[in-house]
């Protein structure tokens, strides 16, 4: 059939015409799946085991579009006798719902518990869908959670549209301590760190060697930074890669989640995330004692390997619209 | 007949060679607004006082592409190709307040201003230079925003720090030489040659479009130097940032100290003496 018709076509159109044509009828098939998603607006969850009873649901690796509706964290549940934890809801009322109707698809089990890892939008917003069950976070988190809650519905609203229709904060009700955590069968380890926000909570699902990071490392992705302190951030990664060799020494570590970007069986991430803010730190104090301007610092090229991580093209402006003020204030002296 | 030919065909190589050069010239030089805006007429009038004006490529107007932070939108104002410049006037088409500030480079400095403003939603940011033969020239750049910034009050305003603060100065003569180019760390961080005056005025800088807070703002900054010379004089408005951060170039080093004063509309003064 397609042997047939070609030479024809080829008679009649010179081929930067057929390119052309091609080109249209790629971008007519690209719109039509992506005017699905978003009239269907299905996130077409899927959980990924990565030993038994635990799971991932992993976002894409990029920022916040209608085109992703804002799934852009890995999510996480486990399985246990007294019923499912899951680790943040995602970024709206659609994915908690969603994502509740996975878990039910995954597993028997009812869902018991909700852990949220820091602050951040997607780490709660998804909670609607979880209001029967017990939602745990930090003391600081859940201050943190209401302290910036509305101008994170207003802002994902803006940035994804009908994604986000009918979200609203349903707040954590629990306040979780740090520490061992057994739940039925299951045994965790959470460590709280600082520095990507006021209180960053780590997982550890001591059986099967998991550990779920949440947003203290990124990989492949350029890290967020809106409440970021370096210094305290850099010595909670090298605090945390201390913690895990202890708590799961050798082979013992089997997967590292970040919230954002791919699992891996390895620490590599945390190494990432702590290259580029040693970088980044480096950069904006040479560039403040330099007495540059922030435009100045902006349009300065980031070199490889972060020049191809995920979200470049707009996370390395927030971080330095988020950070270089400060060092700008370290650089000048006080005058009489 | 050849030495006619010969002459004629010269003539016409030398006019061809006059509009390459106005060619090359025009990019730069354009009489019409890039930014197609509908208040340009009323622009013109209000900030320009009605004078003859072109856009122009050398007043350069560097911005991010996207205000992450509507309340601190950093913007480099750069004329110095343009010979004798009196004035730079900055405004926003779509600001509630349009025009930022108002800077008259004096002596040795460099037609050349760096600061961060509020921005309330996407707009043309525009900066006009007057040269000495009274013509504005005209640069601007596009930003885009999300919206809200100046009707939001600032972060020393909602937790109060700003009486502590006010007035208080910050500040720093950067001294550049080529030495420290070659020693940079970063090879993409750059600086041109010369000095860089940075300094950070403490005040509140609220717009008067959020309720119940009035107007107040720095509207009068001043740098002398220790003979009394005036170096640089600024008009500020209300759309400047909270705590603004200013940059000013000189073509040379400069010796110190060096004098700021001020005031704000409230009549509060400010006073510095910059080593």
């Amino acid at each position: 059939m397609a042997t047939e018709w070609r030479p024809t076509l080829n008679k009649r159109l010179n081929t930067p015409t057929l390119g052309f044509v091609v080109a249209l009828m790629l971008l007519g098939l690209a719109s039509v799946a992506w005017a699905q998603d978003r009239s269907s607006l299905d996130y077409q969850l899927k959980a990924r085991a990565l030993a038994t009873g635990v799971y991932v649901v992993e976002g894409h690796n990029a920022d916040f579009s209608p085109a992703n509706g804002c799934n852009i964290i890995n999510t996480g549940f486990i399985e246990t006798d007294v019923g499912v934890l899951v680790i943040n809801t995602g970024p709206s009322r659609l994915y908690g719902e969603q994502l509740r109707a996975l878990i039910a698809r995954t597993t028997p089990k009812p869902v018991a518990q909700v852990l949220h890892l820091n602050l951040h939008p997607d780490y709660f917003l998804g909670n609607q869908a979880f209001a029967d069950v017990s939602r745990r976070a930090t003391a600081e988190t859940a201050a943190g959670i209401a302290r910036e809650s509305s101008s994170y519905e207003s802002n994902l609203y803006k940035a994804c549209g009908d994604w986000m229709k009918g979200t609203e904060t349903l707040a954590p009700n629990t306040v979780q301590t740090p520490g061992r955590w057994t739940l039925g069968n299951r045994h965790f380890e959470l460590r709280a760190y600082q520095g990507h926000t006021a209180s960053d909570l780590v997982l550890v699902d001591m059986a099967s060697g998991v550990a779920f990071v949440g947003g203290l490392a990124f990989a492949d992705r350029i890290p967020t930074t809106p409440h970021a302190k370096l210094p305290l951030w850099q010595s909670s990664l090298t605090q945390l890669s201390a913690d895990l060799a202890s708590l799961l020494p050798g082979e013992r570590l089997h997967f590292v989640v970040p919230s954002h970007g791919p699992v891996r069986a390895d620490a590599h991430a945390l190494g990432q995330t702590r290259e580029y803010l040693t970088w980044l730190d480096a950069r904006l104090s040479h560039a403040a004692q330099s007495g540059l301007e922030m435009v100045d610092v902006l349009r300065s090229p980031v070199p490889t390997p972060y020049r191809n991580w995920a979200a470049i093209n707009t996370e390395y402006a927030r971080n330095v619209t988020h950070l270089y003020p400060n060092y700008e204030v370290q650089s000048l002296q006080q005058v009489r | 007949m050849t030495h006619l030919k010969f002459v004629s065909l010269l003539a016409l190589a030398m006019t061809a060679l006059r509009v390459l050069q106005v060619e090359a010239q025009t990019p730069a030089i354009n009489a019409e607004d890039p930014y197609q805006s509908f208040a340009w007429p009323d622009l013109h009038k209000l900030y320009l006082g009605g004078e003859p004006y072109v856009f122009d490529a050398r007043v350069k107007v560097n911005g991010p592409s996207f205000a992450e932070d509507p309340l601190n939108v950093p913007i480099s104002i750069d004329a110095k190709d343009l010979p004798d410049v009196t004035q730079i006037v900055v405004f926003v088409d779509r600001n509630p307040i349009r025009k930022v500030l108002v800077y008259y480079p004096q002596q040795a400095l460099l037609p050349k201003v760096s600061f961060r403003f509020k921005l309330e939603q996407a707009s043309p940011v525009r900066a006009a230079a007057k040269t000495k033969d009274g013509v504005w020239h005209v640069g601007g750049t596009w930003v885009e925003s999300s919206g809200g910034g100046c009707t939001v009050a600032g972060a020393t305003r909602q937790d109060g720090s700003w009486s502590k603060t006010l007035g208080l100065v910050t500040s720093r003569v950067f001294d550049r030489s080529s030495a420290a180019n070659n020693l940079s760390p970063d090879p993409a961080i750059k600086t041109s040659l010369g000095a860089r005056l940075r300094l950070r005025v403490m005040h509140p800088m609220d717009t008067g479009l959020v309720g119940g807070i009035p107007a107040f703002y720095l509207n009068r900054l001043q740098v002398n130097n220790s003979k009394g010379e005036s170096l640089l004089k600024l008009d500020l408005f209300e759309p400047v940032s909270e705590n603004p951060v200013f940059s000013f170039d000189f073509a040379k080093r400069i010796d110190g100290p060096l004098v700021l004063t001020g005031a704000d509309n409230n009549g509060n003064r400010v006073e510095a003496h910059i080593e």
